[in-house]
């Protein structure tokens, strides 16, 4: 899911000291295997999965029901901390070869996990028995999960980044219609709206989170803006670097320009973006869809809908959610039929799961009217057509180094500790370190 | 070489102490060595330092990743690698500024704190409890304390405090690149003052009365005792305070992962955390490995360098 500071600074990671850090990991004595809760005739089932706050309660409902309705199996979920730390896990577990049935993996974050090696691929045809195929997805995630011909991932979900908007001050504002915001289009147009909206409340018009430890909206607001000039941070196999300085500075400098224009808010953390969003003065916030949650908490009235298209072409910066199977010396059976029921079950049942911001990728659910009244969930359900994931590498994917590294670099064109130039300098710069640096978890399969 | 005290002495206080008599420790049993009574901590240390300190030399010298998986031999490759490095540079540089930064005042606030509570005579448990305390905390408690009481912009003590004394508060404590770094010393000194505090504390107990009223016979004031007196007297207090407190600054980290994460723009970012980094979110251990041996070089020459520093200046001081 996604980085709540509160949570994710909550765990450290033990301090580690110098001599553990000197000294890296000696050799782990095996972890004894935990005693197994599965009764007589029930087949063990162990899930990993990162999903925290809201989405950790819905999660939580729907593995209940798919228990009540599978007393032959024994499931037992594990909410690990969302973050580098949870894939640090479950690549050591990939690789001791005792690894859980079944995981949950960011699907721009697979190119990077040894397919193969740490993963083992699906079962398609076992998938199709349970009513899962290739044409209930959006072909281009579907593909994003197969390496060689394989299929190491399915995909949940996709969690894009959205516009949220204050319904109140944007009608006061001039901006909506019929319920709904105006249709907003161009950069200039976007800029327009925040000053209607500061004309209103005297504040800035829009809070994002800019700055803070491992703070990646800079980059999420950057990604979005420069797929919608249609040009690529990377080249399609993700091997070159394709930033084009001339689109690059072009959404660089626009960012500059709402902070200096004071149309955003400088300095705020993720903590402090929405708690600002939450005292209902800012008209416009931008973050993922999973903060639907906090926001139907405190009962402000907003909405949400996909970011405006400024730079010509429709897109937004997302990462989808996805279940993989984690390498295990001895897969198969009835443990490895039952991860993919599982897998299957939650997929069909994923309206449950669209109730915390997330589009299904399911698209069977999509059509379901039960998704289409929840709102406004099902508002920006358009932004699955336009899902621009990074290309595959492996520094590349939700938490990634690619991600915390840019992350930091925007976040000083936010808030004007960097040039637009100085920032597009260094962006390059770190791309192509990350690049020159070989894979350090070579898949069999990639 | 009679000895004066008054136990019986043990067999081997009399071997040592016999002339002339050539110690056959051959015949010792190998008890008498205690070695049988430190062999738990043997293995355990053989176990837990000594191994994982060759196998992380062997594993720097790899392509090693995070699962132990497909390492292969690249000689010196992550040391090379690691010293054309910016971050590997920047990252120990804001490592040796936290460590000038914080050490001086850990050292100067432990002795004053000492010193006023060793005059005042009133309830001195009290001055040692509350000034010993926060060192108790865990590193998380008292990181978040602040991160999110104190520092927070606006809305913090630091800022109610400001705005108290009507200046302009609103001061990104730990996102501004000007006092990130100031914020997080100054709670580090808060956190961990009284370790040295107690260390100086004990020191100056253990200054013997008479000198004092010698002194006070030959009419030396407050300020010429504190001089002449308290000072020279715990010069060796202040070896020992300074070498723990840069060994211990040296090894920040859990500060500024819980407070900056290392920001704001890598600003704070110390030379462990760019080993975390390198090695558990992009996987590199071997790499991780290398900048770490390199860290563990740098810590090894000041626990060198230092003790020759003050033998010598003892050597000049006795003669």
């Amino acid at each position: 899911m996604h980085p709540h500071r509160l949570s994710r600074r909550r765990a450290l990671a033990g301090g580690i000291g110098a001599l553990a850090a000197t000294a890296a990991l000696g050799p782990l004595s095996g972890c004894a295997a935990p005693s197994t809760a599965a009764g007589p005739g029930q087949t063990r089932l162990r899930f990993w999965h990162l999903f925290g706050g809201g989405d950790g309660v819905n999660m939580q409902g729907m593995l209940d029901a798919f228990r009540a309705e599978h007393p032959d199996v024994s499931l037992e979920a594990a909410t690990l901390q969302w973050g580098a730390p949870y894939y640090t896990k479950l690549g050591m577990a990939g690789a001791g070869g005792r690894a859980p049935e079944l995981a949950v993996l960011h699907l721009a974050r697979l190119a990077g996990f040894a397919p193969g090696r740490l993963l083992d691929p699906f079962d398609l045809d076992l998938l199709a028995d349970l009513g899962v195929r290739e044409q209930d997805f959006p072909a281009g995630i579907w593909q994003r999960g197969q390496v060689a011909g394989e299929q190491y991932a399915v995909p949940l979900d996709t969690h894009p980044f959205v516009l949220y908007y204050q319904t109140e001050l944007c009608e006061k504002a001039g901006l909506m219609a019929g319920g709904k915001l105006k249709r907003i289009e161009g950069a200039e147009e976007f800029a327009d709206a925040l000053r209607a909206a500061k004309k209103v409340t005297g504040q800035p018009g829009l809070v994002t989170e800019t700055l803070g430890p491992d703070c990646i909206t800079p980059w999420r607001l950057f990604a979005t803006f420069y797929s919608q000039t249609g040009g690529k941070v990377l080249s399609e196999d993700g091997k070159r670097l394709a930033l084009d300085d001339t689109k690059a500075l072009r959404v660089l400098e626009y960012m500059a320009g709402l902070a200096e224009e004071g149309l955003m808010v400088r300095r705020a953390d993720y903590g402090a973006s929405v708690g600002i969003f939450n005292g209902g003065k800012t008209a416009f916030h931008l973050n993922g869809e999973w903060e639907i949650s906090s926001f139907r908490t405190t009962g402000i009235p907003f909405s949400m809908t996909t970011v405006p298209t400024l730079f010509g072409r429709p897109g937004t910066q997302a990462d989808c959610h996805a279940f993989v199977l984690p390498h295990q010396a001895d897969r198969g059976g009835a443990t490895n039929e039952a991860a993919h029921e599982l897998v299957a079950w939650l997929l069909r049942n994923s309206v449950a799961w669209a109730e915390g911001g997330h589009v299904p990728a399911y698209l069977p659910v999509l059509k379901d009217p039960a998704y289409l009244e929840l709102k406004p969930q099902s508002e920006y359900r358009g932004a699955i057509d336009d899902v621009a994931l990074d290309e595959p590498a492996w520094f590349a994917g939700s938490a990634s180094r690619m991600w915390i590294e840019l992350g930091a670099v925007f976040s000083g064109v936010l808030t004007g500790s960097r040039s637009p130039r100085g920032a597009l300098t260094e962006a390059k710069a770190r791309l192509r370190t990350l690049l020159d640096t070989p894979d350090p978890l070579p898949g069999a399969a990639s | 070489m009679t000895t004066t005290t008054a136990a019986p002495p043990s067999p081997v206080n009399k071997r040592a102490t016999a002339p002339g008599r050539p110690v056959r420790s051959v015949h010792r049993k190998w008890t008498e060595h205690g070695l049988v009574f430190v062999a738990p901590f043997l293995v355990v240390y053989a176990m837990f330092l000594i191994w994982p300190l060759l196998s992380g030399l062997g594993m720097s010298m790899t392509s090693e990743n995070i699962t132990g998986t497909g390492g292969e031999f690249v000689g010196l490759d992550n040391y090379a690698e690691a010293v054309a490095d910016p971050d590997v540079w920047s990252s120990l540089w804001n490592t040796v500024w936290f460590t000038v930064l914080s050490t001086v005042p850990l050292v100067l606030v432990g002795l004053g704190l000492a010193l006023l509570s060793h005059q005042l005579r009133v309830v001195q448990w009290l001055w040692r409890l509350s000034w010993f305390a926060p060192f108790l905390l865990p590193s998380g408690v008292v990181c978040l304390l602040f991160a999110q009481m104190i520092f927070p912009s606006g809305f913090g003590l630091a800022d109610q405090m400001l705005a108290a004394v009507g200046l302009e508060p609103g001061i990104g404590w730990l996102s501004e690149e000007r006092y990130a770094m100031l914020s997080i010393v100054a709670t580090t000194v808060w956190w961990t003052v009284g370790f040295n505090f107690l260390l100086y504390l004990a020191a100056l107990q253990a200054i013997p009365v008479h000198l004092y009223e010698a002194a006070e016979l030959d009419g030396a004031g407050a300020w010429n005792r504190l001089w002449h007196i308290t000072l020279p007297m715990l010069r060796r207090t202040t070896g020992l305070v300074v070498v723990l407190q840069v060994l211990a600054s040296l090894k920040i980290f859990d500060q500024v992962y819980i407070m900056t994460g290392g920001g704001p723009d890598e600003s704070t970012r110390p030379i462990l955390q760019y080993v975390y980094q390198q090695g558990f979110t992009g996987y590199r251990i071997g790499y991780a490995s290398a900048v770490s041996y390199i860290f563990f070089a740098l810590i090894l020459i000041v626990s060198l360098v230092q003790p020759m520093l003050s033998r010598r200046r003892a050597e000049e001081a006795a003669k």
